[in-house]
């Protein structure tokens, strides 16, 4: 054997072959799919979302930055995408009153308490930008609650609500002056920046679903359930109780189903488990809106349901290939 | 047709660009080794074959040289006439070192035996053919390399109804079965009748991947002169060649976990491994030589080779132009389930379906999983890769056992779609070694 030929080949497991997927494609698609929103937000609120988003995004990448650095972690995970994500899913939810000290101390604590304190990007078990948004709502109950009208809304300022406030707070149903579907549908109301435009968030979701980085049964488990569950009192009680397509349009349920409930990272892994997930975080969002002191649930019905997603993977296993019923 | 448009599959599996057309269209040449030939005892799955000979003894061609006397073996023949050199640990394809016999070719390929015409195989009886197959050291040339006489037994009580001969040949760049099926297709029904006297079934399926029209074409028009025998197109899916999907794909019949073909009442047989069946009892021909498709872009020319068992890779490889410059991986057999080679010293067994020159190395900078479900969603045996990665990383072995990590087959469709790089059959391999070691001790 002559020289040339003992190079010695490089070797490794199998497959030797792989598709074009990577974690920043994946990322960087969901970033995509959050355009329409973004874009609906600084449509209906102008700069100030704009701000509080690049404030959020900033904050995000800049606390990912430094404990990674701590932790000695390669620095260019920052750029995988998740920290930008986390970033705008944060803003999305803040209401756009917001001072944006505020938002970058959520942001802060999206990252630092969410996300890197668990591991980094796939060992937290709660939704990030939740934990962010749950610390402010916590933290500043005021700020957070206060709500202003989108910048083409013409409407008395001193007694502005949310489409959700208004039904809890106001008695809207009797008064008759419940928020029309159309207006919420095209997001013309008030409520934190990025949940307010139905149509927007379905764009977003077609684009994750086509992409296939949802699981298309978080949002449909989490939408039916709430539908048929605010159904039935509504039909019971249509005086007392607004309509299941109202629930379903107002508030951060379509952020929440589209985009927060479905983060691969912190939803179970097995078909049925993400059913019993869904089906949970439709029924708490039901009954804290129905019956809870606060207007809206989402948030805390999927950081709730997101901490049964071990349990939920551990006692759903499919059945595998040629597994035999005993 | 329209609806024929949606052709019979499984669950799961891949999308590959399949690379074929580098060697679809080049019939297949014969390649006859140099000087030194060197034979693995160990060939096939089960225990190794104790060698007949010792150095300096002359051989011929087909004269048995190795005996597979346990359960599971096999035996092993000289694929040329001439001395033997030593018998010494080689390198051998699974990149360990193996017993070899080493044999200096005098380049004359006397025949142990002179071809014999067996006026007709088809009057034997199934004992005398599971012997004659047995005899001729033939395994399944799938890749498996599972001793075929044990497939063709079952037990008395597991009746046999269907044969499926597996013409899918589903691995991206291969072409070995595609050629035999194009310019060998009379050989191959034969020896699917064989396998049918054998095992007294009652019909013939071949199953072929419809990205194979050619040999689909040839295959139907003359499996028209042999009664009970039909071919069945299937979708070009990977693994569609996998032996419990191809019977899930054609029958809707799921062999139960840890089971075997057997127990839905079928043997799945591969065609080149038919052909060998055919011609071990129509000419008493042990199986010492095959079919392989050396390819890949960094190899020169591209060909499918007639090759006898023992020829050293490097032969193969100039036999087709060399090897390109930026040749950066050797693999034998498929890209999704081959094995990487790090030299070309290395000998072709009977399992040798391709050697495939990579020009790149596919990225392996692992991240952390996201649980993206990817790799479940692919998974053709309905396993959830991520999991059973985490459960045997946290050494969770009885429930990585539960959740049914020994059914994996290893056709690696998790790790071709990881967005993380994670070696997810790596670590699934590992696991199973795991676990098959929980339940030994149990």
């Amino acid at each position: 054997m002559n020289q040339k030929e003992e190079r010695i080949f490089t070797i490794r497991s199998s497959p030797h072959l792989k598709d074009k997927e990577s974690i920043p494609r994946i990322m960087y698609t969901v970033v995509i799919s959050l355009l329409p929103p973004v874009i609906a937000s600084i449509y209906f609120f102008g700069y100030r979302a704009l701000a509080i988003i690049i404030t959020s995004v900033i904050s995000c990448l800049f606390t990912e930055g430094i404990i990674l650095l701590i932790r000695k972690k390669p620095i260019n995970f920052l750029w995988d995408g998740s920290a930008i994500i986390t970033g705008v899913l944060l803003a999305l939810t803040l209401p756009p009153s917001l001072s944006l000290d505020l938002v970058f101390i959520g942001g802060v604590i999206a990252i630092g308490i969410g996300k890197q304190a668990f591991g980094g990007l796939g060992y937290n078990i709660f939704n990030p930008a939740l934990v962010g948004r749950a610390f402010l709502q916590t933290a500043f109950p005021v700020a957070m609650t206060t709500w202003t009208p989108t910048i083409i809304q013409k409407v008395d300022i001193a007694t502005f609500a949310t489409p959700l406030g208004n039904l809890k707070f106001n008695q809207a149903i009797i008064k008759g002056t419940l928020t029309p579907l159309k207006e919420l549908f095209w997001g013309n109301v008030g409520g934190c920046i990025g949940e307010t435009s139905a149509i927007a968030l379905l764009i977003g979701g077609l684009i994750l679903f086509w992409r296939k980085c949802i699981d298309w049964r978080i949002p449909a488990g989490i939408i039916s359930t709430l539908f048929v569950f605010t159904g039935v009192f509504w039909l019971i009680n249509p005086e007392k109780y607004a309509s299941p397509v109202f629930h379903l349009l107002a508030g951060g349920v379509l952020l929440g189903a589209i985009f927060m409930a479905t983060d691969m990272v912190t939803s179970p892994i097995t078909p049925l488990g993400n059913w019993i997930y869904a089906i949970g975080i439709g029924l708490f969002i039901g009954i804290i809106r129905l019956f809870g002191g606060l207007p809206e649930g989402v948030m805390f019905s999927i950081l709730f349901m997101n901490a049964f997603v071990p349990l939920l993977n551990q006692f759903t296993r499919p059945r595998y290939f040629g597994e035999m019923k005993k | 047709m329209l609806f024929n448009l949606r052709k019979r599959t499984f669950e799961g599996g891949i999308h590959v660009e399949d690379y074929k057309e580098l060697t679809d269209s080049q019939p297949i040449e014969v390649l006859n080794p140099g000087e030194k030939v060197v034979i693995p005892l160990h060939q096939h799955f089960g225990a190794p074959a104790e060698p007949l000979v010792k150095k300096g003894d002359e051989v011929k061609v087909g004269q048995k040289i190795g005996e597979g006397k346990a359960r599971f073996s096999a035996h092993v023949h000289s694929s040329v006439s001439g001395r033997v050199k030593a018998i010494d640990y080689y390198n051998h394809p699974s990149g360990q070192f193996a017993l070899s016999v080493i044999i200096e070719n005098d380049g004359e390929y006397t025949p142990f035996e002179e071809e014999k015409e067996i006026k007709d195989p088809f009057s034997l009886s199934p004992e005398q053919i599971i012997e004659k197959v047995k005899e001729a050291g033939i395994v399944g040339m799938g890749g498996a390399a599972f001793p075929t006489f044990i497939k063709l037994n079952p037990p008395p009580d597991k009746p046999i109804d269907t044969i499926i001969i597996n013409g899918c040949e589903c691995e991206p760049f291969l072409n070995a079965d595609n050629r035999l099926m194009i310019e060998h297709p009379e050989d191959i029904l034969r020896g699917a009748v064989l396998i049918k006297i054998a095992t007294g079934a009652e019909r013939i399926i071949i199953g072929i991947e419809d990205n194979k029209s050619d040999a689909i074409k040839i295959m139907e028009s003359h499996a028209k002169d042999f009664p009970f025998t039909e071919v069945i197109p299937l979708k070009t899916k990977y693994p569609q060649g996998a032996e419990k999907n191809l019977i899930y794909a054609l029958l809707k019949r799921q062999v139960p976990a840890g089971g075997l073909p057997f127990d839905v009442g079928v043997v799945v047989q591969n065609v080149a491994t038919a052909k060998a069946i055919w011609e071990a009892l129509s000419k008493g021909k042990p199986l010492y030589e095959r079919v392989v498709t050396v390819t890949g872009q960094g190899i020169k020319e591209p060909k499918n080779l007639l090759v006898r068992v023992g020829t050293l890779l490097k032969e193969l490889i100039d036999f087709c132009g060399g090897l390109k410059e930026d040749t950066k991986m050797i693999v034998m057999g498929g890209p999704m389930m081959g094995v990487a080679q790090w030299s070309l010293d290395v000998p072709v067994i009977k399992a040798t379906s391709g050697i495939i020159a990579l020009t790149y190395i596919p990225k392996d900078h692992e991240q952390p999983c996201i649980r993206c479900g990817r790799c479940a969603e692919h998974c053709p045996m309905g396993l959830i890769p991520n999991q059973l990665m985490r459960l045997t990383k946290f050494g969770e072995i009885e429930e990585a056992d539960k959740w049914g990590i020994l059914n994996c087959v290893e056709c690696g469709c998790c790790g071709f779609v990881c967005p993380a790089n994670i070696p997810l059959v790596h670590w699934i391999r590992t696991g199973k070694n795991k676990v098959s070691l929980l339940r030994k001790q149990k």
